[in-house]
């Protein structure tokens, strides 16, 4: 016994190994390696494809129900040979940026006003909520009958489905912006307007970015209502053809291709927003 | 002795509704002196950065009126710089940007109005930070920022309430001789709100204790420490003295309040 101790007191130093940092994968609000995280989604619509493709091609599943993805694919190949995917892109897309665009030129004004005077919105905000819980679907039919099935028609509806929307949510951005910023401005001597323009606007900037990505997702799916009950042409238009014929992959791909458009404007909005606000990063 | 600075004359105030709301401030007056610091410390809730709205403008008051060099205020103006206990730089904007913000309204040509800035900025010691955005600052050099961009269109008087509240109790002192030294360079008519009594002395030559709400002033020290003042001066007996008073006075309303079931 003593002897051992003794020669191990003796002994040269060990230096204990670093202790290993083990990676929590469920560590509550804990950051986790971007790697891990990256592959985490990625694996995730890996996994979709790879059960979709037995299900598919395992001929568990017919394919008048659910086409094999290489159906799909193809239906994508042939669509854009054929020039029809371009051109319904380019007719959605008109559509959405002028639907959108419309609905945001005057959602941001009037949301501003909003959210800084409490007369304007103790004056607009019951009408909005009313007509924010108006299914945008069933008016469909009086759109109809007032703009037509042309363009206009779809303008109407992505406007009706936007903007009552989005005007609350850039009252909910404005009022963020912290009172005693705006004091500062009155102690600057600044008039109501300048403080408007100078301190609320940029302020409200980021939030109000980001209310636009939103939005424009939800528009996105308007579109696709607005084309899917009266239109000559269009993503929506196409797969309500394919309906018809029963050509599921064409739906398929209608549907996996909005989505697509939808993930492009999104990561447009997101890595925009993070380009001209990076005075929001904390150190 | 020559007009004060600034007159509060019987200044009362409610929240609320005016004849049964909250009475915060009751019957209010008190004067400074030209280029003099004064400190108004009060247990919490007493109505003292009520106080400084309504001399900063931003609350107009039930009753009684502010003077500027012998002039009613109407609203706030550019005569009075305030420096918030809330950091409220503008995040969008560089340290330069936020300090030339203030001259935005001013008319002095470009080049005196970049000079401008640099004076303040290095006052404050803000050098290698002026390109800097506030979320990359701590909150004693955002501070220093609000410090510039109140100083730097040249207020007569300047309105302070908790500007280092928040703040750690090292950069708290940091950022008090900071305060003082620049104050010692530029004189200028200073209304400081805290309730920390060692920063109200270390600072002031004046310390307003104010009552427990609804405030009125129960008493007034004179501070005759000489300048400059280094934090040496908080271990002297002159100091402990004053400080004595004013905590005994201090207590005296906290028990008052914690009696009524305010505190």
């Amino acid at each position: 016994m003593n002897s051992q101790s003794v020669s191990e007191t003796t002994a040269l130093p060990v230096v204990p190994p670093p202790r290993k940092r083990r990676v929590r994968l469920f560590a509550l609000r804990e950051d986790i390696p971007r790697p891990v995280y990256i592959f985490a989604g990625i694996g995730f619509i890996a996994l979709v494809l790879i059960a979709w493709s037995i299900a598919t091609y395992g001929g568990y599943i017919s394919d008048l129900f659910l086409p094999t993805p290489g159906a799909v694919i193809n239906e994508g190949i042939e669509q854009y040979r054929d020039g029809i995917l371009v051109g319904d892109a380019k007719v959605s897309i008109y559509r959405i940026v002028v639907g959108w665009g419309i609905a945001t030129l005057f959602a941001v004004p009037i949301g501003l006003l909003m959210g800084n005077f409490k007369f304007i919105e103790g004056l607009l905000e019951p009408f909005i909520d009313i007509v924010r819980y108006m299914p945008v679907v069933a008016l469909v039919p009086l759109t109809i009958l007032w703009a037509g099935i042309g363009d206009q028609q779809k303008f109407v509806i992505l406007f009706i489905g936007t903007f009552f929307q989005e005007v609350l949510l850039i009252m909910d951005n404005v009022k963020t912006v912290p009172q005693d910023l705006i004091r500062v401005g009155y102690t600057l001597g600044m008039s109501r307007l300048e403080i408007l323009r100078g301190i609320i606007l940029p302020a409200a900037l980021p939030g109000i970015w980001d209310t636009f990505r939103i939005t424009l997702g939800w528009t996105w799916t308007y579109l696709v209502v607005a084309e899917l009950v009266a239109a000559r042409n269009g993503l929506g238009r196409r797969i309500m053809e394919a309906q018809r014929y029963l050509a599921t992959e064409q739906i398929i791909f209608g549907i996996l291709f909005i989505g697509l458009l939808g993930i492009v404007t999104d990561y447009f909005f997101k890595i925009t927003g993070a380009y001209l606000f990076k005075w929001t990063k904390e150190r | 002795m020559s007009q004060p600075k600034v007159t509060v004359q019987n200044v009362s105030h409610r929240f609320g509704s005016a004849t049964s709301g909250l009475l915060v401030l009751d019957d209010v007056s008190l004067t400074l002196a030209d280029n003099e610091f004064v400190s108004i410390v009060g247990t919490s809730g007493c109505g003292k950065s009520t106080l400084l709205n309504i001399i900063a403008g931003l609350i107009e008051p039930q009753a009684g009126d502010i003077l500027v060099d012998g002039k009613s205020i109407d609203g706030p103006g550019r005569d009075r710089g305030v420096v918030f206990q809330t950091y409220t730089l503008f995040p969008w904007l560089t340290v330069r940007k936020n300090v030339d913000f203030a001259l935005r309204k001013s008319k002095l040509p470009k080049s005196e109005r970049q000079a401008l800035v640099e004076h303040y900025m290095g006052t404050v010691g803000l050098k290698g930070f002026e390109d800097s955005y506030p979320n990359q600052l701590s909150g004693g050099m955002r501070q220093r920022v609000a410090l510039a961009r109140a100083l730097v269109y040249s207020p007569k008087v300047l309105l302070m309430d908790e500007p280092f509240g928040a703040l750690d109790a090292q950069t708290r002192g940091m950022m008090q001789e900071l305060l003082l030294r620049v104050w010692e360079e530029h004189r200028i008519t200073v209304l400081f709100i805290t309730h920390d009594v060692d920063e109200a002395i270390f600072m002031s030559d004046r310390v307003v204790v104010m009552t427990a709400r609804p405030g009125t002033i129960k008493r007034e020290v004179r501070v005759t420490l000489p300048h400059p003042r280094t934090y040496e001066v908080m271990t002297t007996t002159e100091f402990i003295d004053i400080k004595h008073t004013i905590i005994e006075a201090i207590r005296e309303e906290t028990l008052k309040s914690m009696a009524v079931g305010m505190g």
